[in-house]
């Protein structure tokens, strides 16, 4: 495995974990901003989170041979199925 | 009686837009179901964004958040917020690669081609059509009963808009874009749709805290300081399970037909780039505040009858009457936004799967294939309507049967895993990954209506070491080993039906595979290595 490959890989694994904050579970404080109880605020920010680690993969890790992918065989009417 | 009035203005808007997109539109199938795949970045992102978002994320996550609390925003939206965005990469961009190359319009178009099958194509497509009817009837009641709760006149007067004339003005609105407007009708107006109910969350809360006098974070300490709601703002009661197993549920989103069409309707691959990356963000813009919200309904209004209409309560009693109006309109949007692509995707399965699959085109031609989606559409709506007035008292079965149906689509994800990434995968291994899932749901929804809460199917063991393996919870779910969710048993139940029926049989021809799995000479081994379906034959040609 590419050591690339290897580390979006861990990325995307640890992300996963991440979101079972059992630590979080029987607890309501602090209250973030004084209102959002800890828990609420965790898992907010853990949606943070997952788009900064979806912008790495599109970073690091796009399908760019797809950008080029043309029709194999025109038709007229637009309907090849 | 002025909620009605913007809600009247936002419905012929509405109509509008999809009159605009009707005169634009071409009398060919791709244009009518895929908008000649022309649909762009953020466009795009907006619409498929309306195309998962349904009346459940406003009105259900606030219902949710009031019965059960804070968790049910990690349980349902940020763990949604991590899965959906990551098929949508893996698998959204390879599908939509797939379709631009080979013309595929639905995902059985695809397997048919894939696995060189045709009556086990008719079995996926049949499964996925009955896993997808009760969200359209649901969409509709959920509409009705939103119209009805907006325009209630107060005391014991009927509502302005009464439920059946909610409905049919869902079904009437939705069908006339769908109808002649198609996919290009349905984009545009879930640009507006989307807009609406993204700012939704953050208007009411805003809208809220100042009329609360105190603060938010008062009624939250107080609610945190009594015994008996302290649960709502910790997950106390939420089993970890449960927390867990709903990180597989959003695996169901990228096989739901609607969104896997919508894939396919991308103008270029590079659409999915942005809609990737704001997806999580997008999701807690809508969920985050409706869960606060309800939450806190548990510390403003007490004990309400029903719970999902907690939130438009809390409208009612601390948001101008205007506002409420425009919040109802955002509400709205998010229920018709969902039942469009709902609506559409079933004629463009019924059309591309059975009607032209089966020699329709050739006998009648191109033009008649699209009369005939614009007629299906009607008939469809028109039978959906009707169950809705006619069994109103019974929502609560169309609701069991859509939790049973984001199991069943997350459990045929393993399906389109394998098709576009293992080579070895056989149309038998789907059959027999599909009959699997088939089977689970009716035996799940068997067990759900004939057993009580905490009833034991199956044990393991006698007395105290016995271990359940499949039970009632004490909600009168269905649970599996210690707490899961039986979607956990459904999808590694069905990869492993995948794998191993696909072992057992005899792969597709070789030309078939070659066709969706191009070889390359690797540079370091000099050997044959066979790629992901990478494409990348065209691509490397073009160069």
């Amino acid at each position: 495995m590419k050591l690339k490959t290897f580390i979006l890989t861990a990325l995307v694994a640890v992300v996963y974990v991440l979101h079972q904050d059992f630590w979080n579970w029987k607890e309501a404080y602090p209250l973030v901003f004084g209102f959002l109880p800890i828990g609420l605020a965790y898992q907010a920010g853990y949606s943070i989170l997952a788009s900064a680690m979806m912008a790495v993969l599109v970073w690091t890790a796009w399908p760019k041979h797809l950008e080029d992918v043309e029709p194999e065989v025109k038709h007229p009417k637009g309907d090849r199925s | 009686m002025i909620p009605v009035i913007v809600i009247s203005i936002y419905l012929v808007i509405i109509g509008v837009i999809g009159g605009l997109a009707f005169r634009k539109s071409q009398a060919n199938t791709e244009d009518y179901f895929l908008a000649n795949r022309s649909v762009g970045e953020m466009v795009f992102f907006l619409s498929i964004f309306a195309t998962n978002m349904t009346a459940f994320a406003i009105l259900g996550s606030s219902g949710q958040a009031y019965r059960q609390g804070i968790g049910i925003y990690g349980l349902m939206a940020s763990s949604s917020g991590f899965v959906i965005p990551l098929t949508i990469f893996f698998i959204g961009t390879r599908l939509w690669a797939l379709g631009k190359r080979f013309g595929h319009q639905t995902q059985v178009s695809f397997f048919r081609d894939r696995w060189e099958c045709d009556a086990i194509g008719t079995v996926i497509f049949a499964l996925s059509a009955l896993m997808l009817v009760p969200y359209m009837i649901i969409s509709i009641m959920g509409g009705g009963t939103v119209l009805a709760h907006i325009s209630d006149a107060g005391g014991t007067q009927p509502p302005i808009i009464p439920y059946p004339v909610g409905c049919a003005v869902v079904a009437v609105v939705v069908t006339l874009g769908v109808f002649l407007g198609g996919m290009r009708g349905t984009v545009w107006v879930n640009i507006l749709q989307t807009t609406l109910f993204l700012c939704f969350g953050a208007v009411a809360v805003v809208t809220i805290s100042h009329s609360l006098p105190g603060g938010f974070g008062e009624y939250i300490a107080k609610l945190a300081g009594d015994p008996k709601t302290s649960f709502l703002v910790t997950r106390e009661k939420m089993p970890p399970q449960a927390f867990w197993s709903y990180t597989l549920i959003p695996l169901s989103s990228i096989m739901f037909p609607h969104m896997a069409i919508m894939c396919f309707s991308a103008r270029k691959v590079t659409a999915f780039r942005r809609t990737v990356v704001l997806y999580p963000l997008a999701i807690m813009l809508i969920w985050l505040p409706c869960v606060f919200l309800g939450v806190l309904g548990a510390a403003t209004l007490g004990k309400v009858a029903d719970a999902d209409g907690v939130l438009l309560l809390m409208l009612e009693k601390y948001a101008p009457v205007w506002l409420a109006g425009i919040l109802g309109a955002g509400i709205i949007s998010a229920v018709m936004g969902s039942d469009a692509h709902q609506v559409l995707a079933l004629s463009t399965m019924f059309t591309k799967d059975i009607y032209q699959h089966y020699g329709g085109r050739e006998k009648y031609g191109e033009k008649a294939a699209v009369h005939f989606a614009r007629a299906f559409i009607i008939i469809v709506t028109l039978a959906a309507y009707g169950i809705a007035l006619e069994l109103k008292a019974k929502q609560g079965i169309f609701e069991i049967a859509i939790r049973y149906a984001f199991s069943g689509f997350a459990a045929l994800a393993p399906v389109m895993i394998a098709a576009l990434f293992w080579k070895r995968s056989t149309k038998w291994g789907a059959l027999a990954a599909t009959l699997f899932t088939a089977a689970c749901l009716i035996y799940f929804a068997v067990l759900q209506n004939t057993c009580h809460p905490g009833d034991i199917i199956w044990q393991i063991g006698q007395g105290k070491d016995a271990i359940k393996v499949l039970f009632l919870n004490p909600r009168g779910d269905v649970s599996f080993w210690n707490g899961f969710m039986t979607v956990v048993p459904m999808v590694f139940g069905s990869a492993l039906c995948m794998i191993v029926g696909s072992l057992v049989t005899r792969p597709p021809s070789q030309a078939t595979i070659d066709k969706y799995f191009p070889k390359q000479m690797s540079k370091s081994s000099g050997r044959n290595t066979q790629l992901e379906p990478a494409l990348s034959k065209v691509a490397s040609a073009a160069r």
